[in-house]
């Protein structure tokens, strides 16, 4: 039986999709466009508690908390976004042609992701920030290339699988080329889990760009980021200033949370086994 | 158009033993051959070297005295054995379905393809019903000879009997030649018009 009335499941799920986008979308424009003034130095408002005025209070330079959250959250998000733009067209070009081309690429690519995966995250993180000369660039170039070698391991997996299916094969003696077969049959298949990947890459970014600006290797100080609010609230949770830590961490874990539930939602609409439910 | 293989040998590399050695068959037009064997005989393996998805280790498969083309549309085409690998479970039966043609409506009703079916995902539908569906998209008029795997082995017998008939009143409208492999004897009897024996 076909489910008829409007407010299935799966509009509800795709509601829910709407609504999570539309909330991450916000927040990354509004930051985008934010007036630096907004969120700028008032000493004579410094360290204030939540309020209607300052939603998250202000910090010890009284500087609103909530225009900054908003603002380092979607400096993160840019951070994160690149992070995965890049990710995904390495791990797909080299998860693509591991699978196909085997032998000689195969082995390369592996050895390639065995370094990359076999070397501390943060080491190389450090390395690549301070040889890409620090600061904002460096942490981007970073973040940005040291994200793949798990995507790539999924891609090739994914493909490795599907080379020799009954209906990729088939699909050849219909006449198919190479390119059309990868497009159709090759990239819905792998999309789910690399969608997965990408999304779960998101909070893995923003978290690295966070620690590594935390040592000081990252994004100057004056630069609003999720990273570096956080550092700094810790000089002051211990003199009763929750506002600092607990607003910014809870911006931080909302956003990875809806990242999260959309990767699951679309999961669940684009697989087989339950998209019709 | 004829399908010939010449002296055909199979062995999956140079140490391993043979799986077929020196077949030969060859299969006109608006023939339908049944080649039979016990489990184990290479069957399947002869079906996909006979398609053009295996390569012979010696001998030659030869369409009009021509080799089987690598890339386009290929004039012999195989039905597995299995449905439900064979269509994409991430594809929507319509899709599947008019992957290289689109079947008019007066086949599909021949096939038994309800309409309903078309916007299912293969996991909502059955091996028999799959079927259907992986013989009627390569029904094209370019498709000269069929290879059928085993084809209705999963299907309880009034589908089989069904099956059969629709393949072979469109194989007789169409003179296309048919290799039917099956360890079913009587099956082979019914369906082709002649039989060739693997295991002799």
């Amino acid at each position: 039986m076909r489910n008829t009335s409007l407010w299935n499941r799966r509009t509800r799920l795709t509601l829910l999709i709407v609504l999570a986008a539309t909330y991450l979308l916000a927040v990354f424009f509004w930051g985008l466009f934010i007036d630096p003034s907004e969120y700028g130095v008032h000493y004579e408002n410094k360290l204030l508690a939540p309020s209607g005025q300052h939603l998250f209070g202000t910090d010890a330079m009284g500087r609103d908390m909530f225009k900054r959250c908003i603002k380092g959250l979607s400096n993160s998000l840019v951070i994160g976004l690149l992070a995965s733009l890049v990710s995904s067209v390495v791990a797909l070009i080299m998860g693509i042609a591991s699978a196909v081309f085997g032998g000689f690429v195969d082995r390369f690519v592996n050895l390639c992701v065995d370094l990359c995966m076999g070397l501390p995250h943060l080491v190389l993180l450090i390395l690549i920030s301070c040889m890409a000369g620090r600061g904002t660039v460096g942490v981007t170039v970073a973040v940005a290339l040291t994200h793949w070698p798990s995507l790539t391991r999924i891609v090739r997996q994914e493909v490795l699988q599907l080379r020799n299916t009954q209906y990729v094969l088939a699909s050849r003696k219909m006449g198919k080329s190479y390119l059309t077969i990868a497009l159709t049959h090759m990239v819905p298949h792998v999309l789910p889990a690399y969608l997965i990947g990408l999304i779960l890459l998101f909070p893995h970014a923003i978290m690295h760009e966070a620690s590594v600006t935390f040592l000081g290797f990252g994004l100057p100080k004056e630069m609003p980021a999720i990273g570096v609010i956080l550092a700094e609230s810790m000089n002051h949770i211990t003199t009763g200033k929750w506002w600092m830590a607990l607003f910014p961490g809870l911006m931080l874990l909302l956003a990875v949370v809806l990242f999260d539930l959309i990767g699951e939602t679309l999961k669940k609409l684009w697989n087989p086994n339950s998209g019709n439910e | 158009m004829q399908l010939e293989a010449k002296n055909i040998s199979f062995r999956y590399d140079k140490k391993s033993p043979w799986v077929l050695k020196d077949v030969s068959l060859s299969i006109q037009e608006g023939e339908r051959v049944g080649i039979v064997a016990p489990s184990g005989f290479g069957k399947t393996t002869l079906a996909r070297i006979l398609a053009g998805y295996e390569k012979p280790s010696e001998g030659q498969v030869l369409i009009d005295g021509k080799e089987l083309p690598s890339k386009g549309f290929c004039p012999v085409q195989l039905i597995y054995q299995h449905p439900e690998l064979s269509v994409n479970p991430r594809w929507r039966m319509e899709k599947t379905l008019n992957e290289c043609f689109t079947p008019d409506e007066a086949l599909l009703a021949k096939m038994g393809i309800e309409k309903e079916w078309l916007h299912r995902w293969p996991s909502e539908l059955s091996g028999g019903e799959l079927q259907r569906f992986c013989i009627a998209r390569i029904l094209t008029p370019k498709t000269k000879i069929l290879i059928c795997d085993e084809i209705s082995t999963m299907l309880d017998v009034i589908t089989q009997a069904q099956v059969w008939n629709i393949l072979l009143d469109i194989a007789k409208e169409r003179n296309m030649g048919m290799a039917v492999i099956t360890h079913n004897k009587a099956l082979a009897e019914k369906v082709c018009t002649r039989t060739v024996r693997l295991d002799k």
